[in-house]
């Protein structure tokens, strides 16, 4: 069932004296879990769980030939589906545009942040490179499947390995592995999604909350020590953002990713460490 | 207003201290034997197979007497006649309101069955599409489900808040005669009606109140298997009631953190 | 050489260590987690509810409707997401092996929809899927007069195996493999699910039958265990 007219302008009324449903301050997120290592075939795979919310990511390579006007570089494919399994709400189907927005949202975020170094991807000039397969699928959908799907995306990324590769035959040997890490940058992009609801924003809303939600704005923001960086902005659904606003919203990102960065990337490399 | 199952036997409350009535409570698989005898009659999702009664769906077997039935503990809403549910308006068509209840099947509100007086050229000025309505099952049938709006306690629902629970879970949350919920409403200072598909409207004073009600209804549905139930509920409650800062939030600063914005 | 020992050190009719859980998805009415190993499977039942469009829905009896898919990554060299011929006959075949267990008469204009998704696959990825749909339809309180236990059987060179890795299955010496997965309903030891790919005596086939539902005996005993320990939803 959506949402109702009545609850809707009850998480209004509540927001508005600073409450969630859920006791949660607007702009803490929910408990959140990342698993790595969780699909072993996969060059890299993740789990993110934010509270009930639960995306899985894997990263797949193969090799081919590189783009015409960028023949040094290696290339990147970036998909997700809302699983039917997911939520009640998903059909099957070619991917709408829910399912693509978030893809290419994500893919943003991580090409513009600059997180991997293509050129290192590149295995002859002109001729062969390596490419990345980013596929996600949502597993459990209870709000905010963008900022689970972001964040499984980089931590399959952070802790793949690289296929082995036969130089002799120019192919990879799946199921081969390296212990090479991707070469991963320091710039490694963390997505905040912020939802106007009558006058008050919030972060990470729950179903409920994302159905009452009337304009949403994600931006991937990034680091390399010094400063930060925004590589990726969308604003979404259908109302409109005040100048104010969009201020608030951007300086609210650069300071949720200097709060919650360090913590996040350090799940991260513990869920490697777990697995070995 | 508590929502009562007219048509059904007694609400019976799971964990009762009557050591008879745990013994016969065991959980059971579709396809599993729970008694073997001509003597036995199979009731709700229970099945004879020859000799056996089986159980047609996972839950508590209940045997009581010679009557053997499955009490449900998960698996969608299966509407019954009487049932009092919560309901969205889908859609308006000329004659009456398509409704959501959560069910199976689709559920339909005839015109004839609002509880107000209404505009024929005009439905939605009665019921529009999205209002939450608090209904009652006339009847089950392959086609649908009819329901009606006339009636205490029925209608369109204003202000409050909607929570969903498993609807298996209701009869605890409505507990022997209503004690269970009664404690909460008189707890919270609330308006809360309960519907038999698992929707609960709860309608307070203030925010604080309704976030109490849920808090204290989740604390039921969670525990739903322990025993003495309503006391360990009453004493969560006068815990909770004193130490408002475990479960509510600092309004402080809340207050804070909104004016630094 | 005959086939005198398998990859992972297991005897011929043992199966590979199993893992199951209940309720892994919490937005579904029902839902399980089902591993052979390496091999994970996970379902989620969503139902009985209406069926749309109407031209689709059964006036006599309820509908099931199964989707089989597994994950881009969940192999060795990356699979396409999006359905493939080999997941539509899959999903088929996987719903008639749970039809007959399924007592869904009396929803007539419903359907229940069984969505199985294989998170990481070696081998038995149907039969992984089945079992995780059985464990998931009963959570999701959907009637059934038994549960659907599944397994794969494979005559590697001139041995009837039980639970075939993809090693086994890919195993060209001798007679080579022959993957035969079968499902049964535990109770009446009836068949719902029998394919197979390869080369094999009747003698041999029938084996192979008696293998699957002793090792389907096995299963259900686990299925059966993982169900009785919920203690809630």
């Amino acid at each position: 069932m959506e949402i109702s007219n009545l609850t809707k302008k009850r998480i209004k009324d509540y927001l508005e004296a600073g409450k969630r449903f859920d006791g949660r301050g607007l702009l803490d997120h929910r408990k959140l879990t990342i698993e790595t290592g969780i699909s072993i075939n996969a060059e890299g795979s993740a789990r993110v769980r934010l509270g009930k919310t639960e995306v899985v990511a894997g990263v797949k390579m193969d090799v081919s030939e590189p783009y015409t006007d960028h023949e040094g570089e290696g290339t990147m494919i970036t998909t997700l589906e809302l699983l039917p399994l997911s939520s009640e709400e998903f059909d099957y189907g070619p991917p709408k545009i829910d399912a693509i927005e978030i893809a290419r949202i994500v893919d943003r975020g991580i090409r513009e942040s600059k997180m991997i170094d293509f050129e290192k991807l590149c295995i002859k000039e002109g001729e062969k490179v390596w490419t990345l397969f980013i596929d996600m699928y949502t597993m459990n959908d209870d709000g905010n499947l963008l900022d689970a799907s972001a964040l499984a995306a980089i931590a399959a990324l952070m802790t793949a390995r690289m296929p082995k590769y036969d130089e002799e035959k120019e192919k990879v040997s799946f199921g081969e592995f390296t212990k090479d890490p991707l070469p991963i940058t320091k710039n490694i992009p963390l997505t905040f999604t912020f939802h106007k609801i009558g006058k008050s924003i919030i972060l990470d809303p729950g179903r409920e909350e994302e159905a009452a939600s009337e304009a949403r704005v994600s931006i991937a923001v990034s680091s390399d020590g010094k400063e930060t960086r925004v590589n990726a902005m969308q604003k979404g659904n259908e109302a409109a953002i005040k100048p104010e606003e969009m201020f608030e919203i951007i300086d609210l990102a650069e300071k949720k990713y200097k709060e919650s960065s360090k913590e996040i990337f350090e799940m991260i490399e513990k869920s490697l460490k777990t697995k070995k | 207003m508590i929502a009562k199952q007219e048509t059904e036997e007694p609400v019976e409350e799971f964990g009762q201290e009557d050591e008879e009535r745990k013994e016969k409570r065991e959980l059971v698989i579709p396809g599993e034997v729970i008694a073997t005898g001509n003597e036995y009659l199979p009731g709700d999702w229970a099945k004879r197979e020859g000799q056996d009664i089986i159980a047609l769906r996972f839950g508590l077997a209940d045997k009581s007497g010679r009557l053997i039935k499955i009490i449900p503990l998960s698996g969608t809403y299966m509407p019954r006649k009487g049932n009092v549910v919560i309901g969205k308006v889908l859609d308006i068509t000329f004659n009456g309101w398509i409704m959501d209840i959560d069910a199976p099947y689709a559920s339909f509100l005839p015109l004839s069955e609002c509880s107000k007086f209404v505009n024929k050229n005009d439905l939605s000025e009665c019921y529009d599409i999205g209002d939450m309505l608090a209904v009652k099952v006339l009847g089950v049938k392959r086609k649908g489900i009819d329901l009606t709006a006339r009636g205490k306690n029925l209608g369109k629902l204003e202000e409050g808040m909607i929570i969903r629970i498993n609807s298996n879970k209701v009869p605890r949350v409505i507990g022997k005669e209503g004690s269970m919920i009664n404690l909460i409403k008189k707890e919270s200072n609330c308006d809360i009606t309960v519907g038999q598909n698992g929707i609960i409207w709860i309608r307070g004073e203030k925010v604080e109140d309704e976030l109490f009600a849920e808090k204290a209804i989740l604390f039921v549905t969670e525990k739903s298997f322990i025993e003495g139930l309503t006391e360990k509920t009453k004493v969560w409650l006068e815990e909770a009631k004193n130490h408002p800062k475990d479960i509510k939030e600092d309004k402080t600063e809340k207050k804070k953190a909104k004016e630094s914005k | 050489m005959a086939y005198t020992k398998r990859p992972d050190g297991r005897k011929f009719d043992e199966l590979r260590e199993i893992k199951a859980k209940v309720g892994v998805i919490p937005r579904a009415d029902g839902s399980a987690m089902f591993a052979f190993g390496d091999t994970i499977a996970i379902a989620a039942v969503y139902g009985p509810k209406p069926l749309h469009p109407q031209h689709l829905q059964n006036p006599e009896k309820g509908v099931l409707r199964v989707n089989y898919d597994m994950l881009s990554f969940s192999v060795n060299e990356r699979k396409k997401p999006g359905p493939s011929r080999r997941s539509q006959e899959i999903s088929k075949v996987t719903e008639w092996a749970l039809a007959p267990a399924l007592q869904i008469n009396n929803f007539q204009n419903t359907v229940v929809d069984v969505h199985i998704t294989i998170l990481q696959a070696n081998a038995s990825t149907r039969c992984a899927g089945i079992n995780a749909a059985s464990l998931a339809l009963a959570h999701a309180g959907i009637p059934m007069i038994d549960l659907v236990s599944a397994v794969s059987i494979g005559k590697i060179d001139d041995k009837i195996v039980t639970d075939l890795i993809k090693e086994e299955e890919d195993y060209e010496d001798g007679e080579g493999a022959t993957d035969i997965p079968f499902a049964f309903l535990s109770k009446s030891g009836e068949i719902t699910l029998m394919q197979l790919d390869g080369r094999t005596s009747t003698k041999k086939l029938k084996e192979a039958i008696e293998a699957g539902r002793k090792a389907c005996k096995e299963i259900y005993d686990i299925q059966k265990k993982v169900l009785k320990e919920i203690q809630e939803k």
